[in-house]
């Protein structure tokens, strides 16, 4: 396979690996202020407890995927978007931060404050990842120098806030499915309730962000053109939407989670469908946009990268399914919990 | 203000404040490591204690420095978009190796290591801490490997021309090994195992002045002073050597260390102490010994060493700062070989932990080690200006061009003050941490079963009847717990009883 194409994928396997993973404690962040009472807020934390951090790590991954394989695409994304990236920063610190320090003192007022930050830090943060799909999806107004052009206003379109408002529907609907499996009790029969509800409310944007790509992105579609297997895909992403809710329904929710994550692995499959070749579209003339070959790192680097993922991916792998098989089953509070 | 200098700034504020994590954290792996390893071998529950104390703290320590260091890996594309688009395809691949081979190894076994006491067995738990350790060694590795390569460039060829250039990788290995690398390597990671060593032993001198934990702090302080020991005598050799390297492969940076400014024909002078002034190109109050510079650079007392008058005025990094904060780090460096020799000596007498005085010099000398580290990068980093890759690209050529100074600065006061609020936090948690001190977990007192049967009873009881007693239980902690169940995780009977009562 060419290189470059290689390395589009790979970053795209990061990026679904990161949406799928953190999603869901981001979505579990999300819920945070709706469970009430310090114990059930203590369960909610400790089921992500173990995880949350590793899955950050594919953020962090992807980040110097990207550095690495497509210099120019990093370089033009993270200085023209300065505002929004040092918001996300704060935003993932902040998440952090809390999760750590909520246990550390027992006053309420030093509890509500950190459930407040870590619950409104990964809404927004989520957002923030919603909103640059979108706007990476409508183009970006990026010049023949392969700077960006705009301001930041030009970043809050409706389509990228839409987009924006699907994002953290979704990473709350995968979240709620998440919670529901590690919780038991009254708690879960309240999370039951808010699977229904965010499952409708992910199903109502994900209509309305179909219909808006297909009226507002025509080169959204163009790769389906060229590649017409591509549209099982989008028949496996509408069947695994409607497992979702039978699933719930038939009290599995196992195969519901599996669902959603087949779902937002689908999503970020429609995306990078909808880019490529192009890592950054630009608005302002098609010949500007920073593709997959003139924003890339020399063959040489990226021959030497797919050697260094090849090796390090099946660790990863084995990393990632140690910590979730010793921290399998329902979420118990125990002296080494948050 | 200029953009390059607030981004300068910037970066500056941003990466001492991550730096004072990762040492901690590589030499507080390695404490752990040893005090698990002893448990695991001799089975004594106070090894055991101290390790499950380290844990804590690492995983706080770890925490920040996670925080602070994903900012360090966007604000190369956000404030320095040449740089990054200059040295991607060399740069890249060491970020992209320290993700996939460091970051995922420590993140994830950090997991097992600080939830997973009860969960797996001795064995694993220790295998996941080795983990741990290895894994925060490897993220030095490819941080200081790309770093090496910005002060001494290998390995590489430029393709394009003027604002268009770009480094590309001719030979990974060579640019991995580059001729500083190893020798930068093995030195920031004997600083960080210097820092966790004193961290530990600030701690456990605390611990015995004040007769608290005192078996435990015992066997922690010793621990730390042979760690302490042996890395500060190795950091000497390995900062000799160092040093050897960079009179050849960056004589500006030697000669701004060592504030000298005029080639002479003989041997150069080697100054203990002074205030560099480069207007006048000398140094005012200086005290020196003579040929030392020759003797130390070169091994030979006669032969001249390269100063700055070899350098175009443009080119000479600014010796002031250089000079200071290398000095610095020299200095405290000695002191901790002073410190912990001097406490070996007392130990072997076996008079050590009566030594009060020593004690609480040991109790604020952790302050040494983070201050040389400190130094030491400021004294590399300053000393490689006005490059950023050296003899390639200028720092002020490296900025990114669509950033205007007012976000930079807006962000400055934005970092500044999460950053302050972060730093009073870890004080804060690391100190009520401390107060509370590590816990024995002795077999007969069964405090680890007892509690999760607690918590798990607790638990159940709560799932029927937890939203009749929602305001009890929010209000709870304030009543009953003090500073000392802050960080524990069974609920306290105050939370537990009332529900039970309310069971049929």
């Amino acid at each position: 396979m060419d290189l470059n194409i290689f390395w589009f994928v790979m970053l795209g396997v990061l990026l679904t690996g990161y949406a799928i993973l953190d999603g869901f404690d981001l979505g579990v962040g999300t819920l945070h202020l709706f469970v009430k009472g310090d114990r059930e807020r203590r369960i909610v934390l400790n089921s992500i407890g173990p995880l949350w951090d590793g899955n950050e790590v594919w953020l962090v991954t992807f980040g110097g995927g990207l550095f690495a394989a497509f210099p120019h695409a990093y370089a033009t994304a993270f200085s023209g978007f300065y505002l929004p990236f040092m918001l996300l920063l704060a935003f993932l610190m902040g998440r952090a931060v809390s999760l750590e320090f909520r246990s550390k003192q027992p006053a309420p007022w030093w509890r509500a404050y950190w459930d407040f930050s870590f619950s409104a830090a990964s809404t927004l943060a989520v957002l923030l990842f919603g909103v640059a799909v979108g706007n990476a999806m409508q183009g970006l107004p990026i010049g023949a120098d392969k700077e960006y052009a705009g301001s930041v206003f030009d970043l809050l379109g409706p389509y990228p806030l839409l987009v924006g408002a699907l994002a953290v529907a979704m990473c709350t609907m995968h979240g709620s499915i998440f919670l529901y499996l590690k919780t038991e009790g009254a708690l879960q029969q309240r999370v039951h309730g808010w699977m229904w509800r965010s499952f409708f409310a992910f199903l109502a944007l994900y209509v309305a962000v179909s219909v808006a790509t297909l009226l507002l992105v025509p080169h959204a579609t163009q790769s389906f053109e060229r590649w017409p297997a591509a549209w099982i895909v989008v028949v496996l992403n509408v069947l695994a939407v409607a497992n979702i809710p039978r699933a719930i329904h038939l009290g599995r929710p196992g195969y519901a989670f599996v669902s959603s994550c087949c779902t937002v692995a689908a999503l970020n499959f429609l995306f990078g469908m909808a880019l490529f070749p192009n890592l950054l579209v630009s608005s302002l003339d098609p010949s500007f946009s920073l593709d997959i070959y003139n924003a890339a790192a020399s063959q040489k680097t990226l021959g030497i990268m797919r050697t260094i993922v090849f090796i390090g991916l099946p660790f990863v792998a084995a990393y990632t399914a140690t910590v979730y098989w010793v921290f399998r089953g329902k979420t118990k509070l125990d002296e080494t919990s948050y | 203000m200029d953009a390059v200098l607030l981004a300068r700034l910037q970066f500056a504020l941003t990466i001492m404040f991550h730096y004072l994590f990762p040492p901690l954290t590589i030499g507080l792996g390695l404490i752990m490591v040893l005090t698990e390893g002893r448990f695991v071998r001799t089975g004594d529950r106070r090894y055991e204690a101290l390790a499950r104390f380290w844990t804590k703290i690492y995983a706080v320590t770890f925490a920040v420095g996670v925080a602070s260091g994903i900012v360090m890996e966007f604000e190369f594309g956000t404030n320095w978009a040449t740089y990054s688009r200059f040295v991607g395809d060399v740069f890249g691949s060491a970020l992209a190796a320290e993700g996939v081979f460091a970051f995922f190894l420590e993140s994830g076994f950090l997991a097992v290591v600080v939830f997973g006491w009860g969960r797996v067995s001795r064995r694993l738990h220790y295998f996941a801490t080795v983990m741990v350790w290895l894994g925060s060694m490897f993220s030095a590795v490819w941080i200081v490997v790309a770093n090496s390569w910005q002060q001494t460039p290998a390995g590489y060829h430029i393709v394009g021309t003027g604002a268009a250039a770009r480094a590309e990788i001719l030979d990974f290995w060579a640019m991995v090994f580059n001729p500083s690398s190893v020798d930068r390597l093995v030195h920031v990671l004997l600083g960080g195992l210097i820092q966790g060593a004193f961290f530990s032993m600030s701690v456990c001198a605390w611990y015995l002045l004040k007769r608290r934990h005192v078996e435990l702090a015992k066997r922690g302080f010793d621990i730390g002073l042979v760690v302490a020991a042996l890395c500060s005598l190795a950091i000497v050799a390995s900062g000799h050597h160092q040093a050897q390297t960079v009179t050849v492969t960056q004589p500006a940076k030697l000669a701004a260390f060592e504030g000298h400014f005029r080639t002479l024909d003989g041997g150069a002078p080697l100054y203990l102490f002074g205030f560099p002034d480069a207007e006048a190109e000398q140094v005012e109050l200086g005290v020196a010994v003579p040929k030392a510079l020759s003797l130390l650079a070169h091994g030979d007392p006669n032969q001249p060493v390269t100063a700055l008058d070899q350098f175009p005025p443009p080119d000479r990094p600014p010796v002031g700062l250089s000079f200071q904060s290398y000095h610095l780090m020299v200095l405290l460096g000695g002191l901790f070989i002073g410190l912990t020799l001097l406490a070996l000596l007392l130990r072997w007498r076996g008079r050590l932990y009566q030594t009060r005085w020593l004690l609480w010099a040991f109790v604020f000398a952790v302050v040494g080690p983070i201050v040389s580290n400190q130094a030491g990068w400021i004294a590399a980093e300053v000393g490689r200006q006005p490059w950023v890759v050296y003899g390639l690209l200028r720092t002020s050529d490296a900025i990114s061009q669509t950033v205007p100074a007012e976000q930079i600065v807006g962000s400055i006061v934005m970092f500044g003050v999460i950053y302050l609020g972060l730093l009073a936090l870890w004080l804060f948690v690391l100190n009520s941490k401390i107060q509370h001190g590590p816990e024995l977990h002795t077999a007969a007192g069964g405090e680890g079963p007892a509690s999760l049967i607690g918590a798990a009873s607790a638990l159940h009881e709560a799932g029927h009847s937890l939203t009749a007693t929602d305001d009890a239980e929010t209000d709870a902690p304030e009543t009953s717990g003090g500073a000392d169940d802050a960080d524990r995780a069974p609920p306290t009977p105050s939370e537990s009883v009332p529900e039970g009562e309310d069971e049929p």
